[in-house]
């Protein structure tokens, strides 16, 4: 986006060191979400994971269903708790505030969602939707009151000026998301995250809505968190990569590294199981195609949760977990034997 | 006309399917036209709503209220199924030789009785088995979709399977009859890449091994290079191109397609930004009557407020585009002003 920057970024964001710093934090959820044999004893859906986000950059979170990705959103957005390790925001360890402290906190962070159907209210205008936040931090008194900057977000985001007045109905998943940006944007937060923002739109929308959040990021000088289970979109958005396996964070490194030179067996299979829309490439590809299937929260095994599929795994791997460590300079991997 | 030996399998012919809906008329198909032959692997990609979904129902006799086949044709072996007449034989078809998997098996298993079960039940139901003869070939099934220890799974319910072998049970039922044609709609949607990439390595396997032909409807074209031998593209209800993969990927004929294939993130490139096209698909209360794409269309002009006919593209030996102005890259000369197209 070439317009000009209409959100300061904050100054109070330290020039060093992250923004966000989440540190060998676990996340349980009580037993027996779904079923019949319910159990009743807590599922564990992240288990100690650890990374830093440094301000203005856009860190990329993959992993398969299930292995805790909406999870750390979450926990880093204070919307659920964690049973251990803690989560400092611009330094100030903010895993237990609460109450009034815990609202300012959330004028500095904020999320877009999934699904731009499901999550905007049918029966709230454009204008409501946007202003919804500002009202209920008090910073305007009603949505007729922030029509001036609401106008001003739509424009940021490309939607039409009279895109206030009218209902989500009247807009297509691309522009329903555009008005889930805009209302995360309202409060000017400086950091933001984007729960698979575009995994619900077509491709040929998904580009429009990937790079609006590229231009923001820079623009205004957003962190970002954007999770998703698409490599190929993440390659293009992110500053570093992180990959999530079952609970666990299995390996972060800048994206080149990631990509180019990954470390883990997992990324490796991950990396060449997308497959690339180029006949001639994909079907001489080699795919490593491990068998076996993902197990879920509840039941994992001991050690390296990856070790009934890796064809690299020794004893060790089934008795002891891996411990991320930095194997290459500002790249970390949990693997015994890599 | 051909003679019925070397006609294709399946033949659609100006299919046209209506939704009532309390906003209007949804004009879900507008005139499909698409044939497969056998052993061929052909790939429907398109937009959401583009009509993917509906060509396959219609084919397998799923269309209900609200929506109704208003026109066209659907011909097995060159027999209509939607003739009244053959109703009988259309649903001996249904099911047998044309077999389908759906993109979410949770609601297309019974959560209540075992999956060794429901693939013994069609087992009975359209080959006449015996009990203990297909309860013996379910586990011949199972293990031919590569699920492990076949008489434990068989006695489990679905939702104590993980997707992926939820997805292979769907796929173990839908070759139970040995089907000629396998239609499956965005069967790995729900699935990682790394198990995605199990069930479209058992699909194409089947293929190969049982002479399937497959028609997979999907939005990943990385799916489709590795899978299919042809392509069709959809856009608001119609077909806007066909061709072989490598042509509709190395030479998109129809400007959406160039549009798709451009936007289409990929891993093994390091583009910065991705291209996109502006705009959405136009509503199909009130289609408009020329090119549905003219809204969102680079090289648009006068004419292609009428529709333009999908016709056979010069010098391929199948391909055809719908699309009065198709040229190779509609997206480059974009910026180009319209006098200088010509000389590209
Ligand atoms: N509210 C909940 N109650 C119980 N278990 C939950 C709840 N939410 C998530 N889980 C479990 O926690 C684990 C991690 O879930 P999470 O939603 O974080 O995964 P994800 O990586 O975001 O997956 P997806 O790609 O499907 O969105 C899963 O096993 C899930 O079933
Ligand atoms: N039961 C229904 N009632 C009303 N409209 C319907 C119904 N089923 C389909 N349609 C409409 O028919 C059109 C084609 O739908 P279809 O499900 O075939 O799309 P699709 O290409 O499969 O999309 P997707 O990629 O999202 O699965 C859409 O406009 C849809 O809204
Ligand atoms: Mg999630
Ligand atoms: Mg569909």
């Amino acid at each position: 986006m070439s317009a000009p920057m209409t959100l300061p970024p904050d100054e109070t964001a330290a020039a060093t060191g992250p923004i966000l710093s989440v540190q060998n934090i676990s996340v349980s959820y009580d037993g027996g979400r779904s079923g019949f044999w319910a159990h009743a004893s807590p599922v564990k859906a992240l288990d100690g994971i650890s990374f830093d986000i440094f301000p203005g950059e856009t860190l990329g979170l993959v992993g398969e269903s299930g292995s805790g990705k909406s999870t750390t959103g979450r926990a880093i957005l204070r919307r659920i708790g964690v049973t251990s390790g803690r989560i400092l925001f611009k330094g100030r360890d903010i895993t237990t505030v609460t109450g009034e402290e815990l609202r300012q906190l959330r004028r500095h962070m904020q999320i877009v969602f999934q699904d731009p159907y499901a999550s905007l209210n049918p029966r709230m205008s454009v204008l409501d939707t946007v202003a919804e936040p500002l009202i209920v931090h008090g910073l305007v008194a009603s949505a007729e009151e922030a029509r001036e900057e609401i106008s001003e977000l739509l424009r940021i985001v490309g939607l039409p000026r009279d895109a206030q007045d009218r209902f989500p109905h009247a807009f297509s998943g691309g522009q329903r998301q555009r008005i889930g940006i805009a209302r995360a944007l309202a409060l000017k937060p400086d950091f933001i995250v984007a729960d698979e923002p575009v995994s619900a739109l077509d491709v040929s929308v998904r580009a429009q809505v990937v790079n609006l959040l590229q231009d923001l990021q820079r623009d205004l000088g957003l962190t970002l968190l954007f999770i998703a289970h698409d490599l190929s979109v993440v390659r293009h958005i992110s500053h570093r990569v992180a990959i999530l396996y079952s609970g666990r964070l299995v390996e972060i490194a800048e994206r080149e590294a990631l990509y180019d030179t990954p470390i883990h067996p997992y990324t490796e299979a991950l990396l060449s199981a997308v497959p690339v829309p180029d006949p001639k490439i994909q079907k001489g590809r080699k795919r490593l195609v491990y068998r076996g299937e993902i197990v879920d929260a509840g039941h994992w095994p001991s050690g390296c949760h990856l070790h009934g599929r890796c064809p690299h795994a020794t004893e060790k791997c089934s008795i002891e977990p891996p411990p991320l460590v930095e194997k290459r300079p500002g790249h970390w991997a949990a693997c015994w034997h890599r | 006309m051909s003679p019925a030996a070397d006609r294709p399998l399946l033949e659609i012919e100006r299919l046209e399917v209506e939704f009532d809906t309390r906003r209007g008329v949804v004009r879900g198909l507008r005139g499909v036209d698409l044939s497969i032959g056998r052993g061929e692997t052909l790939a429907i990609v398109g937009e959401s709503g583009s009509g993917k979904s509906v060509t396959a129902q219609a084919v397998m006799g799923l269309i209900d209220v609200p929506g109704r086949i208003v026109g066209g044709d659907v011909r097995w072996k060159g027999h209509s199924l939607l003739s009244r007449s053959r109703a009988r034989q259309a649903r001996d078809i249904r099911g047998k030789e044309i077999a389908l998997v759906f993109q979410d098996p949770m609601t297309s298993l019974n959560p209540l009785i075992r999956v060794g079960q429901q693939i013994s039940e069609v087992l009975r139901r359209h080959l006449g088995m015996t009990r203990a003869d297909a309860d013996l070939r379910v586990l011949d099934l199972l293990e031919a979709v590569g699920i492990p220890a076949p008489p434990r799974r068989a006695k489990q319910y679905p939702h104590e399977l993980s997707g992926g072998m939820r997805q292979r049970v769907m796929i173990a039922m839908a070759i139970a009859c040995e089907p000629e044609l396998l239609i499956a709609d965005e069967p790995t949607t729900a699935l990682d890449v790394t198990i995605q990439a199990q069930v479209l390595e058992l699909i194409a396997g089947l293929q190969e091994t049982l002479g399937l032909s497959v028609l997979l409807i999907t939005h990943d074209l990385g799916v489709v290079a590795g899978l299919c031998d042809r392509v069709a593209v959809m856009y608001a209800g119609q077909i806007v191109e066909t061709g072989s993969a490598e042509d509709v990927f190395e030479r998109p004929a129809h400007p959406y397609t160039q549009g798709l294939i451009r936007s289409t993130p990929r891993l093994d490139d390091h583009m910065e930004r991705l291209v996109s096209i502006d705009g959405a698909p136009p509503s199909l209360l009130a289609p408009p009557p020329g090119c549905a794409f003219y809204e969102r269309c680079p090289i648009a002009e006068a004419r292609c407020a009428t529709l333009p006919p999908l016709i056979p593209i010069p010098n391929r030996t199948a391909g055809s585009v719908a699309c009065w102005r198709a040229t190779t890259n509609a997206w480059d000369s974009a910026s180009v002003p319209p006098g200088e197209l010509r000389a590209v």
